[in-house]
């Protein structure tokens, strides 16, 4: 009884990623042949050499048909998957397992959500047939409730959480700005972000992440298969999950500082991967910035800052793009919008990017080792699923 | 001894300031107020907030539940059932819905003095009118309960019937066809005419029949949507005594045939205290005259009401007309652009009853664990099937923490809601109600009102709300 993970034993050899935006032209056929087109440019895998594939898609379709009509893929083994914001991060993992297994020496994680066809703005998943009795209130309002109360935990006035909340979405701005795939493509400043409209509690529009469509995918083999593929492919060092009972909802001993689920998926991913000291040991870390207060409490819950001090972090630049430890150096989803079954390989493609140096000069971080880690949650604080991976471009 | 084993109102606490409506139109209104149920209210909830208090602290069993009004929440399906259902009563007992009239709540009143072993009577009436009409700025919206039954020591009578009458005439004064939200009225003066002469006959005949002389009634109520008439009878019955009690209508509105219910209850929660032996006559004109003759009984003097409506009515909140025209859906404002939520499912809310109408979680029988909802694995322990019931309806909270929501549909934005842990252990996260955002507080105190979510497919997705204690109350435990 134990999660043994598969360090080492899989390697991603190519990822692709499609421009995440308000795509009215494209439908989610397109994005997806266009995330996988663009994923066969970077590596020498070709179609007739993919065994398996994971679809991950929230909303977008029901079945592997929904990947292989599009892909004209004839007798293949392809499974629709779906974990709430996870969703992409799961395919990913569904993938490597099946490699790790030696089920399959090929296999394609495909994460695709078209989220501007419904006509409302945000996302919105249908219920299935209810009691009527559980109130659903958008995501921003249940993670509002985050920022005063771990401001009152803390002893941190609300002008100064304001200021630390606004740094965040103005750093994950400055990097989204210097990102060509990314929604948003603008710097902001702190101003702008406090005097934005309040949408739900204190979290206004600037605080929330934007909503876009988007694909992205990935290609993983065996690892000693990986050259083969790429020169310079990514280990996969830990995959980990973490999927809540949603006793926070109904425990009086929750108090909305922390996501268990989250600092549980990163403790089995650093177990995993051997690492003892995230803050040091990683490069870089693309995570689930859903709104403001949720990037600053994953901070802590990933082990990046002891509990109650990230803020302190936020405001002296420590999280900024060349700061100590670069979060979401493509933008994140502030930057990026959350196409829900896209998001985890988003981010798992700006691993791909800046480890492989092959960012953009504007937003290449500097490397202080070569280990890089992502993060999703799906949910809301009390009730969430959590996923963590760690990914490196050498073998230990 | 047969009598009313005990009595509660209910008054929304919205108002509606009369002066509005000419402020807007250039006509109508005039002065006072009106109750206004919130959104999330309609007859049946309202009736469930009547019932509960008059069955706070109330053991009695084998009790036959009569539901009354003139503005139901269905047609076909019963609507006694979801106040049967919000009470917890067990499924032996019958619950009918009596009528849908004016005349429908004294009626059952009457009805349950004279028969049925025990009977609450429950009443709630929504009145609607087009804008600037007498119906809109004078009517009002209430609920009532009365349990009526045979007196034990545990459960005296309040107050015994010493006799009634009615008279009854198939007349036209007041109509309005099913679902129609706008009421209709004959001549005013042909129906004072028919109910001057109705309710003199019945009174005189109550009277007589009980061997009471007009001079020994010490407490007089007059009720009917035709207030006019009301008011003439009641200046007639009384025979120039001081004796008519104040109809509330300047701050509330007349509230149809809960009314009287209504106003008996005020009365008789004002004699709380007192030695017993006051006479009260009740008359309700609707298509005849309703007389009810009762005497409060020597127990009254130990009766602490719930929560008088004297209380309620000390505790409002002003609503802008705005506001009362689009919850009254005589304007349709712009919905948040979010989609609406689903149809509840019947199988699933009927496997939920317990739950969704009464509010029961379940308590593991080990550690003590509440679950909201009630879940069959213990959340601490593990335990299996080892749960008994955790009633939470009348159990008080404290906010932990709370969000005001613009965004999310609502059938009236923006959505305050809050995290509420419950005295004597769990949690729930749930819809704040009554309040708005700025009167929202971490720590504030809550208890919870039964309360509609939202109507979808002509469905009412009734559910439980929280509402926060008033000011004097927030330090109680």
């Amino acid at each position: 009884m134990a999660s043994h993970g598969i360090k080492d034993q899989v390697a991603i050899v190519g990822m692709g990623c499609t421009p995440f935006a308000e795509h009215w032209n494209k439908g989610l056929d397109d994005l997806i042949v266009d995330a996988v087109e663009d994923t066969y440019k970077s590596t020498r895998v070709k179609k007739a050499d993919v065994d398996a594939y994971w679809l991950g898609t929230v909303q977008g379709g029901m079945s592997g048909i929904t990947l292989a009509r599009p892909l004209q893929l004839e007798g293949k083994p392809v499974t629709r998957v779906e974990n709430y914001c996870t969703t992409g991060s799961e395919a990913l993992r569904a993938a490597a397992y099946a490699v790790a297994s030696g089920a399959y020496d090929v296999a394609m994680a495909v994460g695709v959500e078209k989220v501007k066809d419904s006509g409302f703005q945000g996302l919105n998943a249908q219920a299935p047939p209810n009691d009527g009795t559980a109130r659903t209130l958008t995501a921003a309002a249940m993670f509002s409730m985050v920022a005063p109360a771990y401001a009152a935990k803390y002893g941190i006035d609300m002008d100064t959480m304001s200021d630390v909340l606004a740094q965040i979405a103005v750093k994950n701005h400055y990097n989204g700005a210097r990102n060509s795939r990314a929604q948003f493509r603008r710097e902001i400043t702190a101003e702008t972000c406090k005097a934005s409209p309040r949408l739900a509690g204190g979290l206004g529009v600037y605080d929330c992440a934007g909503v876009a469509d988007g694909a992205a995918a990935a290609i993983v083999v065996r690892a000693e298969d990986a050259y083969k593929y790429t020169d310079k492919p990514l280990f996969i060092k830990a995959l980990a999950f973490t999927a809540g009972s949603g006793a926070g909802l109904v425990d009086p001993g929750y108090d909305y500082t922390h996501f268990p689920e989250c600092a549980g998926a990163a403790q089995d991913a650093y177990a995993q991967a051997g690492i003892t000291n995230p803050r040091t040991e990683l490069a870089m870390a693309e995570v689930h910035d859903c709104f403001t207060p949720t990037e600053l409490v994953l901070m802590e819950d990933l082990g990046f800052a002891e509990r109650g001090t990230a803020w302190r972090d936020v405001l002296d630049g420590a999280f900024a793009l060349h700061g100590d430890l670069p979060i979401n150096p493509d933008g994140g989803l502030k930057s990026f919008g959350h196409p829900t079954g896209a998001s985890g390989l988003r981010m798992m493609f700006e691993c791909w990017l800046q480890l492989r140096g092959e960012a953009p000069e504007e937003r290449q971080i500097a490397l202080k080792s070569n280990k890089a880690l992502t993060h999703n949650l799906g949910g809301y604080p009390g009730e969430m699923v959590s996923f963590v991976s760690v990914v490196g471009t050498e073998l230990d | 001894m047969r009598g009313i084993l005990s009595i509660s109102g209910y008054v929304p606490v919205h108002r509606l300031d009369r002066r509005e409506v000419a402020a807007l139109f250039g006509s109508g209104g005039g002065k006072g107020t009106r109750a206004v149920a919130g959104h999330d209210e309609d007859t049946t909830t309202m009736g469930v907030e009547a019932a509960r208090l008059a069955m706070a602290g109330v053991e009695v069993s084998d009790l036959a539940l009569l539901f009354a009004t003139g503005t139901p929440a269905y047609a076909d399906k019963t609507n006694a059932t979801a106040l049967h259902a919000a009470l917890g009563r067990p499924a032996s007992e019958p619950a009918w819905d009596f009528g849908g009239s004016a005349r429908s709540a004294v009626g059952a009143l009457g009805f349950a003095l004279a028969s049925y072993p025990t009977t609450l009577v429950v009443s709630a009436d929504r009145r609607d009118g087009l804008a600037t009409s007498t119906d809109e700025s004078g009517g009002g919206d209430s609920g009532a309960a009365v349990l009526v039954g045979e007196a034990t020591d545990s459960v005296p009578a309040l107050a015994t019937q010493l006799g009634g009458a009615s008279a009854t005439d198939e007349f036209l004064d007041r109509w309005r066809v099913p679902g129609d939200r706008r009421s209709k009225q004959w001549e005013e003066k042909f129906g004072e005419q028919r109910y001057t002469a109705l309710a003199l006959e019945a009174y005189g005949r109550a009277l007589r029949q009980a061997g009471l002389e007009a001079s020994t009634i010490d407490h007089l109520i007059v009720t009917s949507m035709h207030t006019r008439a009301a008011k003439a009878v009641a200046g007639k019955l009384s025979g120039g005594r001081d004796i008519i009690v104040d109809d509330l209508t300047q701050s509330i509105g007349q509230t149809a045939g809960t009314h009287a219910l209504l106003l008996l209850a005020h009365l008789l929660e004002s004699l709380a205290g007192s030695a017993g032996g006051a006479t009260i006559a009740l008359v309700n004109l609707a298509d005849g005259a309703d007389v009810v003759l009762l005497k409060t009984t020597p127990e009254i003097a130990h009766w602490v009401p719930a929560k008088p409506v004297a209380k309620q009515l000390e505790r409002t909140s002003p609503l802008p007309y705005g506001k009362f025209l689009s919850w009254r859906q005589m304007v349709t404002v712009e919905p948040p652009r979010r989609p609406e939520p689903g149809r509840v499912s019947a199988t699933a809310a009927w496997r939920s009853e317990e739950w969704k109408f009464a509010f029961v979680g379940s308590r593991d029988r080990t550690t003590g664990t509440v679950h909201l909802p009630p879940s069959r694995v213990s959340r601490v322990g593990g335990a299996v099937d080892d749960m008994e019931p955790a009633p939470m309806a009348n159990v008080r909270g404290t906010i932990v923490t709370f969000t005001i929501d613009r965004m999310v549909y609502s059938p009236s934005p923006p959505v305050a809601f809050a995290i509420v842990d419950f005295d004597g252990g769990g949690r729930f996260p749930i819809e704040l109600t009554d309040c708005t955002a700025d009167q929202v507080a971490i720590g504030g105190r809550v208890e919870m009102t039964f309360r509609k979510l939202f109507t979808q497919d002509d469905i009412h997705d009734y559910f439980w709300k929280a509402r926060l204690l008033p000011a004097e109350s927030q330090g109680d435990n």
